[in-house]
């Protein structure tokens, strides 16, 4: 055949006709955020797990305590900071009574009540925040992955660890945390495209408390809301209010149950609000109104709670008083052994750099111990100078 | 006495054969990145891994590098040995901070409990004409990360063996390959491969008496031919391959600048902030007495990598290395 010949029996195909890959109209979240609490769904739910409201409340008041205390501990200097979730507790301990034992919590730095709800230590969960080390934990323990500090980069870590979980044929699922501005992050996009991609069985709650230390949401998308966002990797979005402990319960609970059989991943907006200053050094009043607060302090996730459980009988002053008594004993036992200075040994800063120390590690241990061993000469010198100072007195 | 049959064989299917070793040896050992499975990798170092252990064990992920190396923190986290492909060495920039903030220190965080055994592969360096971003060096940035080793290869032998060690480390490893030395071809018997090198050795790649030239990865052929170069000149040169930047043997380099008392470092990286200037103040804190000159760097110039119809200019070559060796102070012996 001829060059010409070729040319003549040349026929360009057409492109494949273009079809959307996913519908996306039951991925888009609902119009507002679900709730539950004081509305007619909560009939059914009242009426089929009286324990679970309950035991949620006794959570919520046990992690408002918490919340407070550790609050508290900053102010004595027994904590180096403490990024506060006042107000947010419904979504932290929703968080961790929703997973299986064997499943996987990714917190950020504000949910180690999160953590705690989920059976950590209080004192564990706050060594980072103490600074006496980074992790306070085995992470394996618990299945709590480390305080994620840098925005967002836990929830690629949540991604990969479902994804092996799934390949090993374990039917783990991984709930990760993230804040709205932390949506903003790379690693956030990345996390949920890989998510969707590998259908991991991973569910991530964003907790939207309005601001990013100072920025408010509007400064950071533009979105429809933050579960919309959800489309566009094509898994489902859900909207939720984030102080109604219910709702949150609820659609956290589909979310895992829907990866746990196979469905891949789900993004939750919970829409709350952080009643303190992003930490103890930060100054709120510099970027919001009283007004504001007060008027999420009349949505405060415990009272919402308690007004439907008194309302339905299911709690009584006796039930709120053993509420907040479980709460003083556990606040009690925290302070106390937070007021403990915690055992330092210099020597660990080498201890974990690597499986076996290198060489140069070596030589600056080498390097420590003799300072060390130096200024315990000095102490000891010290002291019996000191001692000879007071014989001859 | 068997005689084996050698076959030569290049640097990128010496690597390629060290996965795959690894992953016959290892279920939990998973390769990862983009372009690493059907294709087989734009270098086709990975070339047959997915065909041979299926696409769950070797996977195109989406490109990304942030989430390949995120997502492989979480996979270490539940027990397996991820191996990672950064296509490029200027690629890798996104995910430094997963790199740095995480797989650096999860298992200083965890006081042990969570130790990262991540394999991060990345072609880096010059010489194979690439346009902008496609032959930095990037190996100052790594060097300068506690918590990370740092390998490199500069033979077809040691590409297969310290890319063994590297996966089998229980640490996260950053292992660099000199992409322009992928088809650099030696006899290698790929029936019996050599045995894992221990990571944090360096080699003397040619014994000589009178300087030492302290190199690693693209650098170590360009260091022997200058040796031989330098012969005529009446300098009978030795020549380091580092193979590890960390951890770092300062004993087989002081041992080597002692009974040579002269040493050049060679190296494409940039010269200031680089791994020369790092090299040089150790030698010279261990060998003062030794020296009979002061310890010299060739590097690449401080500027940013070259378009590739320049790049000559820009990586060292034998001539700048035998100009630096005649300014190691020859007169004094006379």
């Amino acid at each position: 055949m001829t060059v010409m010949e070729q040319r003549g029996a040349y026929r360009p195909t057409p492109p494949p006709a273009w079809q959307p890959r996913t519908d996306p109209a039951p991925l888009l979240p609902d119009a507002r955020p679900y709730r539950v609490l004081g509305t007619d769904a909560a009939d059914a739910v009242a009426d089929a797990h009286p324990a679970l409201l309950r035991r949620l409340y006794a959570q919520l008041v046990c992690g408002r305590r918490y919340n407070t205390q550790a609050t508290a501990l900053t102010r004595q200097g027994r904590l180096a900071v403490y990024p506060s979730s006042t107000g947010q507790e419904a979504c932290e301990v929703a968080a961790a009574l929703v997973l299986e034992d064997h499943d996987w919590l990714f917190p950020s730095y504000r949910d180690t009540l999160a953590a705690v709800a989920r059976g950590l230590d209080p004192v564990q969960a706050l060594t980072l925040l103490r600074g006496d080390w980074h992790t306070g934990y085995d992470p394996h323990e618990h299945r709590v992955a480390p305080l994620c500090t840098p925005l967002a980069t836990q929830l690629p870590h949540a991604v990969g660890l479902a994804h092996a979980a799934r390949l090993k044929g374990d039917d783990v699922v991984a709930l990760a945390m993230v804040g709205d501005g932390g949506t903003s992050e790379g690693d956030f996009h990345e996390a949920l495209n890989f998510a969707a991609v590998w259908q991991a069985p991973v569910v991530f709650l964003v907790q939207n408390n309005g601001y990013a230390i100072s920025v408010p949401l509007a400064k950071q998308t533009a979105a429809p809301s933050l579960a919309h966002k959800a489309v566009g990797y094509g898994m489902p979005g859900r909207l939720v209010d984030g102080n109604d402990a219910v709702a949150l319960h609820e659609v956290l609970s589909a979310a895992v149950r829907h990866a746990r059989a196979g469905g891949g991943p789900t993004l939750v907006e919970a829409v709350t609000y952080r009643i303190d200053a992003h930490t103890n050094a930060d100054d709120a009043t510099r970027y919001r109104n009283d007004s504001e607060v007060e008027a999420w302090r009349e949505h405060d996730p415990i009272a919402l709670l308690e007004r439907e459980l008194t309302a339905r009988g299911l709690l009584d002053e006796d039930g709120v008083r053993a509420a907040r008594e479980d709460a003083e004993a556990m606040a009690a036992d925290l302070r106390e052994r937070m007021n403990q200075d915690p055992a330092l040994d210099p020597m660990d800063l080498f201890a974990h750099v690597y499986a076996e120390p290198t060489p140069q590690l070596l030589e600056q241990q080498t390097q420590l111990r003799a300072e060390l061993d130096a200024e315990q000469g000095v102490t000891a010198e010290a002291g019996a100078a000191a001692h000879a100072e007071g014989d001859r007195r | 006495m068997t005689t084996v049959a050698l076959k030569p064989a290049t640097m990128a299917q010496a690597l390629g054969r060290a996965m795959r070793d690894a992953m016959a040896a290892d279920p939990t050992v998973h390769v990862m990145g983009e372009d690493v499975g059907t294709l087989g990798g734009v270098f086709r170092v990975t070339d047959g891994l997915a065909k041979e252990f299926g696409e769950d064990r070797c996977t195109d992920t989406p490109l990304a590098e942030a989430g390949i190396l995120g997502t492989a923190v979480g996979m270490a986290m539940y027990g397996l040995r991820p191996v990672v492909e950064m296509q490029f060495d200027a690629f890798a920039y996104p995910a430094f901070e997963q790199l740095i903030s995480h797989v650096a220190r999860m298992r200083n965080r965890t006081r042990g409990a969570m130790p990262l055994p991540i394999t991060v592969r990345v072609p880096y360096g010059g010489g194979i004409g690439g346009v902008e971003h496609h032959s930095d060096s990037s190996e100052a940035y790594y060097m300068a990360t506690p918590g990370l080793h740092v390998v490199t290869p500069a033979t077809v032998a040691d590409a297969y063996g310290l890319l063994r060690a590297a996966i089998a480390s229980d640490d996260p490893v950053v292992f660099l390959e000199p992409k322009r030395l992928y088809w650099s071809k030696e006899s290698w018997n790929p029936e019996e491969p050599v045995p894992v090198e221990p990571i944090g050795r360096a080699v003397v790649r040619r014994p000589g008496r009178s300087a030492t030239l302290i190199t690693y990865g693209p650098s170590v052929p360009v260091c022997l031919e200058a040796a031989e170069a330098a012969c005529e000149e009446g300098w009978d040169l030795e020549v380091v391959d580092l193979r590890s930047l960390v951890p770092f043997d300062d004993e087989t380099v002081a041992a080597s600048v002692r009974r040579t008392g002269r040493a050049v470092v060679v190296h494409e990286s940039g010269g200031f902030g680089g791994p020369g200037g790092e090299i040089a103040a150790r030698v010279t804190e261990r060998c003062f007495h030794h020296l009979e000159a002061p310890v010299l760097r060739v590097a690449g110039f401080d500027i940013p990598y070259p378009p590739p119809m320049l790049e000559r200019h820009h990586l060292p070559g034998v001539d700048r290395i035998l100009d630096a060796v005649a300014r190691l102070q020859w007169e004094a012996e006379s």
